[in-house]
């Protein structure tokens, strides 16, 4: 069994490159008719890579306007001025304005795909509006523009009109001065940061230890810094709260030193009772059980989590076994 | 010819009578206070007696590169005026203004009697100018350089201090990068008998710090340089021993690279604290616990949001006396980081801390229940910022905007004197605070509202609002134009990228002559579009210090 996750492109949705090229078109000097024309043409290179098992209108982009009311669904409409997922945005407000559409792609997104796996899977939801993969985004704002080419004409003039013009470049996700930091403390705490993340091999005497963790069936890349725990359980609590509901076994955590790590039994019992199990990829590149080290030496050479359906971690044991026996 | 920066300048009011010889005198002019803007001409023939002046010069979203770096402000025609008018002049802080090299030294030169120098959030010198301060003031008592723009060049401004200079009381350079020179700064610090604050950089080392530690054990505040770990195990002792020294120690800041091992060598010092300043140490939460164990005293703490929630319980267990809170973000860029603080922390210290009248707050998830909780658990709270980072963001458990949070706090906070909303809000937010905040001076609203009738709310409301700031708002010019009266008794209005036209702001201009209302355009956007507003009351009329970018619009 192949121990490296595949990454799935579960939207269908293509790289960064989509997002840039649907921003700069909406930027306020283009007309709409040469908006939708390049969407257009993008759009229909990349339907063939679509993975179609999601409900596409779920997914339909929409350009909507801040502050606006959704006639059908509850009022979440982000204040941002594009919902790609799953908000019917009522889009003739005359009072309201859009942002920059692209600043707000992002963040709209992030909100409006966390209400749209609410509502359709209802199986985890995004506590936070954090952590949506930014290349991931694009895809169906990409592929629906064409569907609705309405909205986006409409709307079109109303951006150019309203447009807080940054001057950051289109692929760029922030907004100028925001959050509200002063120029002193972002420079001290990005020298800060860099230095802390360059560490060759991963582990800072002082500062953070961001991994990514990913989940099986989820779209959304986390980064956690495991620096913020103690304990596996704290880290298992955490991720429980990030991902919602899955439980991960509770085999060799609780505070134990798992000085022995990870039995066979344990094991079993581990891969059998949970539907998903934590994983983590270490400093050889294997992918292992997340529990069977002492946590100091977990985190010493963690580099990545994967939060993964216990059906496919049955493949992990024989080898998590055979390290566990190495080792003692 | 001048600038017209928003002054705020002391003074007595001249046209009492007063009995008091001048001594007296010069002293209480210290006290009253301006908030018109003047020139320095009219300072100068109203007030014939300065000894402190405090300028305050760009609106404050200068700090977040909201305004063209050359907008104005330059103190140097000020200090032009002040050379003649109040050639005695002992103290100068000034806060977002253009300062240079040139200004500076100009400054040390002219004014015999100098003592106190505060540079907060300023721009435009480097530490050239400071060696000039240092050469020429001979009876410097302060020098405090703070979170600035400086360019730093070198470390060798500390050697121009001569060496019988003995009057320091006050030195922070905590702003610099570059190294200094250790040798100067020690011998400095050695013979300044009377340093009270020394707040040094990142570049000065454990050892160094021992040193001066060795120096100056009568320092009431104190800002470390780096914590790296780095020393043996008798250096590690001589440090704690130099701690062990400091009793009067009040406010501990720096701790830059802080690390758990080496904290506790700070422990001796922090039983007295007052204000801990954690706001550039990547403390996790039990290393913050342990350290707050130690400071029973404390009352003012700014940390970073790496100590978690959990890190918030600590504060709430261990800081009862505790009134004023900031948490700052320590990667407020990246948004696929899962770390930093929740409504969670919030409440956990609002339960531990009933005194807490201050708060600086940046998380990433909040709810209307926690904060409602929240100020029942803390009602005096006159500060009230909350900055939750992702913009427009509802409540994060129920998905409903963040209105009722920001009603509970007007409603229950009645001394509330200053507001930074955030989050999904809707007009009801605006209503809300417009109908309870009776005595609001200072309201900053981003990414906020659904109407006009928002800002409305606010302006028809608030009876002491002084400054409102706001961008990103679907606020249009009838908004604008609602404000007429009100804006003559505030000190100032921002908005940015909100719906403001050119034809709003030229009808505001027209209709309201005592205002000057600036204008700045960004790049490429619609002509008729007014991007950035600046309007405050002026009784000298449009500035001559305008950069071509900035279109002051008269109603002449």
């Amino acid at each position: 069994m192949s121990s490296i996750p595949k990454e799935h492109d579960y939207i269908g949705l293509s790289e960064s490159p989509a997002m840039e090229i649907i921003s700069d078109k909406l930027s306020p000097s283009s007309t709409s008719s040469s908006t939708l024309t390049a969407v257009e043409k993008h759009s229909s290179g990349s339907s063939k890579n679509n993975n179609t098992s999601l409900n596409l209108k779920e997914t339909e982009l929409r350009l909507g306007l801040p502050g606006s009311q959704s006639p059908e669904r509850k009022p979440t409409v982000p204040a941002a001025g594009v919902s790609l997922f799953g908000k019917d945005i009522d889009t003739n407000n005359a009072n309201a304005y859009s942002l920059n559409p692209l600043k707000n792609l992002v963040s709209g997104a992030k909100r409006g795909f966390s209400d749209a796996l609410d509502g359709s899977t209802g199986k985890w939801v995004f506590s936070d509006s954090n952590g949506s993969e930014k290349s991931r985004v694009a895809g169906p704002a990409n592929k629906d523009f064409a569907q609705s080419p309405k909205p986006v004409q409409d709307k079109n003039s109303q951006v150019a009109a309203a447009n807080e013009n940054s001057s950051a470049p289109a692929a760029k996700t922030q907004v100028v001065g925001w959050p509200p930091i002063r120029s002193f403390r972002k420079n001290t705490m990005a020298s800060s940061l860099v230095k802390n993340n360059e560490d060759v091999d991963g582990k800072s005497v002082y500062g953070c230890l961001y991994v990514k963790v990913s989940m099986d069936g989820a779209p959304y890349l986390r980064k956690v810094d495991l620096k913020t725990y103690g304990n596996y359980l704290e880290l298992s609590s955490a991720l429980e709260k990030m991902f919602g509901c899955f439980t991960i076994g509770q085999c060799g955590y609780h505070g134990l030193p798992a000085r022995d790590g990870l039995t066979e039994s344990c094991l079993k019992d581990l891969l059998h009772g949970s539907e998903y199990v934590l994983t983590y990829e270490d400093k050889d590149g294997d992918w292992m059980l997340v529990g069977d080290v002492p946590w100091d030496m977990f985190t010493d050479s963690c580099r990545r989590l994967r939060i993964m359906k216990g059906s496919e971690a049955i493949g992990l044991a024989p080898r998590a076994m055979e390290k566990c026996k190495n080792r003692n | 010819m001048g600038p017209n920066p928003k002054m705020r300048k002391e003074f007595f009011d001249s046209t009492r009578s007063s009995p008091f010889p001048d001594e007296v005198l010069e002293r209480v002019l210290s006290l009253l206070k301006s908030h018109k803007d003047l020139s320095p001409e009219i300072v100068a023939r109203r007030f014939p007696r300065v000894k402190s002046v405090t300028l305050k010069g760009k609106p404050r979203f200068s700090d977040f590169n909201l305004v063209p770096e050359n907008w104005g402000a330059d103190v140097h025609p000020w200090l032009v005026v002040f050379a003649a008018k109040y050639p005695f002049l002992e103290e100068l802080r000034l806060k977002r203004m253009a300062v240079s090299d040139e200004s500076l030294e100009f400054l040390a030169i002219n004014f015999p009697n100098f003592k106190v120098l505060s540079l907060l959030s300023c721009d435009g010198f480097s530490t050239d100018g400071l060696a000039a301060i240092a050469t020429h003031c001979k009876n410097l008592t302060q020098l405090d350089i703070h979170e600035n723009g400086i360019d730093d060049k070198s470390g060798s401004w500390l050697s121009c201090f001569p060496e019988n200079f003995t009057s320091l009381e006050v030195l922070n350079f905590a702003n610099l990068n570059t190294d200094v020179n250790f040798d100067a700064l020690e011998r400095l610090v050695s013979r300044c008998k009377s340093l009270k604050v020394l707040k040094a950089s990142k570049s000065i080392s454990l050892e160094h710090l021992q040193r001066l530690l060795v120096c100056a054990p009568q320092l009431i505040e104190l800002g470390t340089g780096s914590l790296m770990p780095e020393l043996t195990a008798c250096q590690y002792a001589q440090l704690e021993n130099a701690f062990n020294q400091l009793k009067n120690l009040s406010t501990l800041s720096g701790l830059w690279e802080a690390s758990a091992p080496y904290l506790p060598v700070l422990y001796p010092a922090c039983t007295n604290l007052t204000f801990l300043n954690l706001s550039y140490a990547f403390l996790q939460s039990h290393e913050l616990e342990s350290l707050l164990c130690q400071c029973p005293h404390l009352r003012r703490l700014w940390v970073l949001d790496t100590v978690g929630d959990k890190g918030l319980e600590a504060v709430g267990s261990n800081c009862p006396l505790l009134e004023e809170l900031r948490v700052f973000p320590a990667d407020p860029f990246d948004e696929e980081v899962i770390h930093g603080v929740t409504e969670a922390g919030f409440l956990a210290v609002s339960y531990g801390c009933r005194r807490l009248h201050y708060v600086l707050y940046f998380c990433r998830q909040m709810t209307n229940a926690a904060v409602a909780t929240i100020v029942q658990n803390c009602p005096d709270f006159t500060h009230f910022r909350l900055c939750i980072m992702n913009p427009g963001q509802p409540d994060y458990v129920t998905n409903e905007p963040m209105d009722e949070a920001f009603g509970a706090v007007v409603r229950t906070c009645t001394k509330l004197q200053r507001l930074s909303v955030s989050g999904l809000l809707t007009d009801l937010t605006f209503e809300y605070i417009g109908q309870y905040a009776k005595n609001l001076e200072t309201l900053s609203v981003a990414f906020a509202g659904s109407s006009d009738r928002g800002m409305q709310c606010m302006l028809e409301g608030c009876p002491k609002l002084r400054k409102l700031e706001i961008r990103d708002c679907p606020f249009g010019n009838a908004a604008l134009l609602s404000g007429l009266e009100k804006y003559e008794s505030m000190r100032s209005l921002w908005m940015s990228a909100c719906n403001v036209t050119m034809n709003g702001c030229r009808l505001l201009a027209r209709e309201m002559p005592r205002l000057n209302v600036e204008v700045m355009k960004d790049d490429g956007s619609d002509d008729s579009q007014a991007d950035k507003v600046y309007v405050y009351r002026s009784v000298v009329g449009p500035r001559r210090d305008a950069p071509p970018c900035v279109l002051t619009l008269s109603g002449l």
